[in-house]
């Protein structure tokens, strides 16, 4: 088996609501789950689900109502922790006096870098985020997006063994995402564990080897993801033009669905258990043009939205819980 | 650990520059040298004891300023802003960081008193030069007296203590009741000392213990005020100066402690 990066056992956190008569109100509900070191980890979850609550606790900004925390083999506010992991926050916020220069090295000073080396390494991660232009310009005038590009150099200062990142895509245009995408590999192919939130799914897909999905609290499913996805064909998307109704008529029951995008032009599901080759061969017989076919799989979304429907179709309890 | 702690504390410092905090000391400046040239007009002797409380009157009202407005928002602002989130989780223990921002704005309180004694000696040094007859008029005390320091040191250490105070609120509440309540505190803690002899205005046993607890509990800011000994030239021993701001600077480390042990439990939401 190899090395854990980070393992919490049973943690749940209760907060309390309102001023008068506080009641608890479970933010996350024994929540469990392992990460490998070296490994992409995507913890993933709709708004409100309790995946910042969780990276919270997981770097001590707040402390467990009940549960265990282990991460690199020990506490997370253990000195020696602090020194090898790395966290970029949600939706960032730095010093409105400071640049960005100034505040990596501030931050890189904290970590007991000097001299050279930090010059060294302040100026390769402006660089590698893509803000060395803008490395003298005071933060209060960065966007949204530069913040958060200057949130991850920030989490990478000090090179860490592993390293978190809650929503780390959110506020970056599509170039930006690709960037941070592009970054989180090299980070995996150095050796660094990464761990990040996010709801947007189509990252996870294309970055991590497991995931885990949390919803209203509660830890729905973890693995990797071809465990939770079954990889398997389902069905076939076919587009053919220049056809006419007769000619998909003829398919008979192989035909799923069929979708006119335009005159002749046709999208037609057929089962996964029809040769593909088959059906494009009779249809073309009948005077259609091939235009392309593709497989259909299981997504994480669908997967995702499958998940949280039946969450919300058989409510637990009540998160505010009932007194005494 | 202390390297942190003055990492901490010099940023708190680079801040209040770059905020312009200390653009108040050209406002002192200015104050000063308008406040020279109109009260030359009066009786020589009487304007150098003007100019002294003056100065240590204006020093005393912009340190307050700056302890209690940079003060209510050391802590609350990073909670507010998250920018906590990005420190704490670096090599730096929650403890430290309330040292470092407590040093960083006694370091900036420091400058400030520091610059506006040396602008009030200066006012004086000119008055002086420019009426050679001055020093003999002010009987009371010499126009450079060197008791001014001590006046000037022990308003420090008043301000640390108002400071401590402040940060302590910033721990837990907004700055508008920070604020609040540590004007009170300055308020209240230059009526101190009549809560000690509390049981003699009160027939209740429980009043004048509460009135006891509370003379103990409260500051008690009016001992750090010596300007008003200093102008007229009444001596203060070095040893009521020493007890002071020991104090003082008890009174401000048991507020940074208290601080600390609320800063530590808590929970950033």
């Amino acid at each position: 088996m190899k090395m854990l990066a980070l393992e919490a056992e049973k943690l749940t956190k209760d907060y309390a609501v309102g001023f008068w008569r506080p009641r608890p109100y479970r933010a996350l509900d024994n929540l469990s789950l392992q990460v490998e070191r070296d490994e992409v980890f995507g913890f993933l979850g709709p708004n409100g689900a309790g995946k910042t609550t969780t990276l919270k606790l997981l770097t001590e900004l707040i402390y467990p109502t009940s549960g265990r925390i282990s991460v690199l083999g020990k506490a997370p506010g253990h000195p020696d922790v602090r020194r090898r992991v790395g966290f970029l926050p949600e939706a960032p916020y730095f010093y409105d006096y400071l640049s960005a220069e100034e505040l990596l090295t501030y931050f890189a000073a904290l970590f007991g870098l000097r001299g050279p080396e930090r010059s060294r390494r302040v100026s390769g991660l402006l660089d590698k985020v893509g803000i060395a232009g803008e490395r003298r310009l005071p933060l209060r005038k960065f966007s949204k997006g530069m913040l958060q590009r200057v949130g991850l150099a920030q989490a990478l200062i000090n090179e860490p063994e592993l390293v978190f990142l809650d929503e780390p895509m959110s506020g970056l245009d599509p170039l930006g995402r690709r960037d941070v995408r592009a970054l989180i590999l090299e980070l995996r192919d150095r050796g660094c564990t990464v761990f990040f939130s996010s709801h947007i799914l189509s990252d996870a897909e294309a970055l991590c080897s497991r995931v885990a999905i949390v919803v209203a609290g509660q830890l729905v499913t973890s693995g990797r993801l071809s465990e939770i996805l079954a990889f398997e064909v389902s069905g076939w998307e076919l587009v053919m033009a220049d056809l006419q109704p007769p000619a998909i008529e003829a398919l008979g029951s192989t035909v799923r669905k069929v979708t006119r995008i335009s005159e002749g032009r046709y999208t037609i599901e057929v089962a996964a258990e029809a040769e593909p080759e088959r059906v494009v061969g009779d249809l073309r017989s009948r005077g259609g043009r091939f235009v392309s076919l593709n497989p259909v799989r299981t997504t994480l979304e669908d997967y995702f939205v499958q998940q949280v429907e039946a969450r919300k179709a058989a409510p637990p309890a009540g998160r505010v819980m009932p007194e005494g | 650990m202390g390297r942190v702690i003055g990492l901490v504390a010099y940023h708190v410092f680079k801040e209040s520059v770059r905020d312009k905090v200390l653009y108040n000391l050209v406002l002192f400046a200015v104050l000063m040298i308008g406040a020279s040239y109109l009260i030359g007009q009066l009786t020589a002797g009487q304007d150098v004891k003007i100019i002294k409380d003056l100065g240590l009157a204006a020093s005393s009202v912009f340190g307050l300023f700056i302890a209690v407005f940079i003060g209510v928002g050391l802590v609350w602002k990073e909670v507010d802003r998250r920018s906590v989130y990005n420190l704490l989780v670096k090599p730096l223990r929650r403890h430290e960081f309330i040292f470092g921002k407590f040093l960083g704005l006694a370091l900036t309180l420091f400058v400030n008193i520091a610059v506006m004694a040396a602008a009030l000696y200066a006012v004086l040094a000119l008055m002086n030069w420019m009426n050679p007859g001055l020093g003999r008029a002010a009987i009371e005390a010499p126009v450079l007296d060197p008791q001014l320091l001590k006046a000037f040191a022990l308003l420090y250490v008043q301000l640390l203590v108002v400071t401590s105070v402040a940060l302590f609120f910033s721990t837990f509440s907004g700055p508008m009741l920070s604020a609040a309540f540590t004007f009170g505190l300055y308020i209240v803690g230059h009526f101190n000392a009549d809560l000690a002899h509390f049981e003699s205005v009160v027939k209740s046993a429980a009043a004048a213990w509460l009135g006891k607890a509370l003379y103990y509990a409260l500051p008690n800011l009016a001992p750090f005020d010596v300007k008003a000994a200093v102008v007229h030239g009444q001596p203060v021993s070095a040893a009521y100066v020493g007890l002071t701001a020991g104090y003082g600077l008890l009174y401000a480390g048991a507020m940074v402690a208290l601080a600390i042990l609320v800063f530590s439990r808590r929970d950033f939401k």
